[in-house]
């Protein structure tokens, strides 16, 4: 088994060390990790659901707008910043896979190493009517 | 057969305390030899120890840069091969993606540091950067660099020769702040440089009590660095980059210390200066 780029690895790092929730995708939209604080959100364990590719992970949440229609994946920050290479963001509905549902805000980030290689994104979330 | 030579082993700064010149008191510095073939791993003081008249009939000199922290780079200043014209000496170090190799290594390289900038250095300089995963051969020589978690851009070594084969990661935080490496292998930093290497020289700079206080500063401690050599299969580890505030009693009894309270199945020890490795 491959090793993962050391930006990825410090990526996990950071989100471990975080109380808010973070989501690591690789340059293939994989779901890679994410965080304690994102499995509140998400309603299932990492350990649980381990990795999973974007077409599992972006409908799992059935994520959908304001006025309830399904978001495809490449409405989703993330995939968007896969797909771009750049910063997205987006206030959305998700339900987690407790069926509880969530109105949240994800901002994404593209995670490229110093040789300039796209090693996959990042996605900060949060509940937006947590306290 | 491939020989590793350790010319330096002490960490952070040269220390010539006589309470350290047990372990030796040169910052890193390993030469590879395999015949009249070798190459130099960091250019730490220990570098005054290699014998470029006798062991390096060739004119080319080549010299691998796992980053520029201070202690790793110190003995380039006084390197013979580089104030010898006509010498052919290759530099390679990390590419950090922003600023040349050259550029970094000449704020060092100059005045008011050092009289001589590097542009007027008389050897025939080449200076190479390596990124992520970069892997090349010179003589009988295959070199897997890769960065590896410390601060700032730093690389790991892979050294292959023949059915040898050295890992050197001198300076590694595997994890950060954490006692234990994550359980899966392709979350932890370097392991595919060390994985079933006959040698791993890697970092140990503090003790499991001392680390708890220096989480970040880019070094293990004696239980990371084993469980690094554990998970990687690695079949023999030499513990690195000794901090000069450990006089060589301290250093010994902290590795007794280590060693009553775990039961790894391959051999370790500390490193020590002027020690040769045959692989």
């Amino acid at each position: 088994m491959s090793v993962h780029a050391l930006e990825i690895i410090l990526s996990r790092q950071l989100a471990d060390s975080l109380s808010v929730p973070v989501f690591i995708v690789d340059p293939e939209g994989n779901l890679l990790f994410y965080n304690p604080a994102a499995e509140k959100v998400l309603g299932r364990k990492f350990e649980d659901t381990g990795p999973m590719p974007v077409g599992d992970w972006g409908t799992s949440f059935y994520p959908r707008d304001e006025e309830g229609n399904l978001l495809p994946p490449e409405a989703l920050p993330l995939v968007e910043t896969l797909s771009r290479k750049q910063p997205a963001h987006k206030t959305f509905w998700i339900d987690s896979l407790t069926g509880k549902s969530t109105k949240i805000s994800v901002t994404a980030i593209p995670i490229i190493g110093r040789s300039h290689e796209f090693s996959g994104a990042m996605a900060i979330f949060w509940d937006t009517e947590a306290p | 057969m491939m020989k590793v030579r350790l010319h330096g082993t002490r960490g952070s700064y040269p220390s010539s305390s006589p309470e350290t010149q047990g372990y030796g008191g040169n910052t890193p510095c390993v030469e590879i030899s395999h015949g009249p073939d070798r190459i130099i791993l960091d250019a730490g003081t220990g570098i005054l120890g290699v014998d470029f008249d006798t062991d390096y009939p060739a004119a080319r000199v080549d010299i691998f840069l796992t980053h520029l922290h201070m202690d790793h780079v110190q003995g380039l200043a006084f390197c013979k091969p580089l104030f010898t014209p006509g010498r052919e000496v290759h530099l390679w170090g990390p590419e950090d993606g922003a600023e040349p190799l050259q550029a970094r290594l000449n704020r060092f390289l100059s005045p008011p540091l050092f009289p001589i900038p590097l542009r007027d250095i008389p050897a025939r300089l080449q200076i190479h950067e390596l990124s992520g995963a970069s892997e090349l051969v010179l003589g009988p020589f295959r070199v897997t660099a890769d960065y590896i978690s410390h601060p700032g851009p730093t690389l790991g070594f892979r050294v292959e020769c023949g059915s040898g084969v050295l890992a050197y990661l001198p300076d590694h935080e595997p994890v950060i702040g954490r006692s234990h490496l994550y359980p899966e292998d392709e979350w932890v930093s370097g392991i595919h440089l060390a994985r079933n290497a006959d040698l791993l020289i890697h970092d140990s700079q503090y003790s499991k009590k001392e680390y708890r206080h220096k989480a970040g500063w880019g070094h293990s401690s004696l239980n990371l660095a084993a469980e690094f050599c554990h998970r990687a299969r690695a079949r023999r580890l030499v513990l690195f980059h000794h901090d000069p505030a450990h006089s060589d009693a301290e250093i010994t009894r902290m590795f007794k210390k280590f060693l009553s309270k775990t039961a790894y199945d391959f051999p370790m020890e500390l490193a020590r200066q002027g020690q040769e490795y045959t692989l």
